[in-house]
């Protein structure tokens, strides 16, 4: 499968704005990822390694939190899965 | 002080977008390539404001509409460089909100003062640190220039 990686994490994947690898679900595509590149983890999880609260995942046009088995979820050699950080703000 | 390109017509659209919605926040997401001198900007998309409770003083963009935004920005050859949003009769100053809601490391934080319904000030913050723990904003430099 493709994880897309967003601007502010390239800088922990060698510039990469996309890796490939081989997983069985989400949760296993993202232990690969941050095994790859470890300084990547503490971006995306909290240090009891939950998911950050501004962290979005979204499997091709899923949003993770929402599938059923959420991060259990399996996913295809052709899935894409996309890290979006959310953005808000306000005067 | 870092500085950020923009083109005229990127400079023009977000002060315009500001001006529309007013008294309203805009906001939206800037396209565009990093070199070495930083980002130049190339594309600014606009995206809805789901704050509708609360949208004179509030912005967010859905995630979902992000998503696409991200993948409209792979396809024409660009990635997301920053945001904009704007202050109605509000300076154009990030505030603490804006902070606590910026997660988008290394990237373009641009706010526009509408007052009264007119582009007033338009600054740029890049949003700076190693993690969330330690982030803040640096005021940045707006070039333009094609």
């Amino acid at each position: 499968m493709t994880i897309f990686i967003p601007t502010p994490l390239r800088g922990y994947t060698g510039g990469k704005d996309a890796v490939e690898l081989e997983a069985a679900t989400v949760s296993e595509a993202l232990d690969q990822l941050t095994a790859s590149f470890a300084d990547l983890r503490k971006h995306i999880f909290t240090p009891d390694g939950k998911l950050r609260a501004f962290v979005n995942l979204y499997l091709n046009d899923e949003d993770v939190r929402y599938l059923p088995a959420k991060d259990a979820t399996e996913v295809k050699p052709s899935d894409t899965l996309s890290i979006i950080p959310s953005i808000a703000g306000g005067r | 002080m870092s500085g950020v390109r923009l083109t005229s017509a990127v400079y023009a659209e977000i002060r315009s977008h500001g001006e529309q919605t007013y008294p309203h926040e805009c906001c939206g997401a800037l396209l565009g390539v990093q070199s070495a001198e930083g980002w130049s900007i190339q594309s600014a998309v606009r995206a809805g404001n789901t704050r509708t409770d609360s949208a004179h003083n509030r912005y967010q963009i859905s995630d979902i509409e992000l998503l696409k935004i991200e993948r409209t920005a792979r396809a024409q050859g660009f990635s997301i460089a920053g945001f904009y949003h704007s202050h109605p009769d509000h300076p154009a100053q990030w505030s603490q909100t804006d902070l606590a809601e910026a997660h988008w490391l290394g990237c373009s934080y641009i706010i526009t003062a509408v007052e009264h319904g007119q582009a007033a000030a338009t600054n740029s913050f890049f949003l700076a640190g190693a993690g969330e723990e330690e982030k803040h904003f640096e005021p940045q430099q707006i070039v333009i220039g094609e």
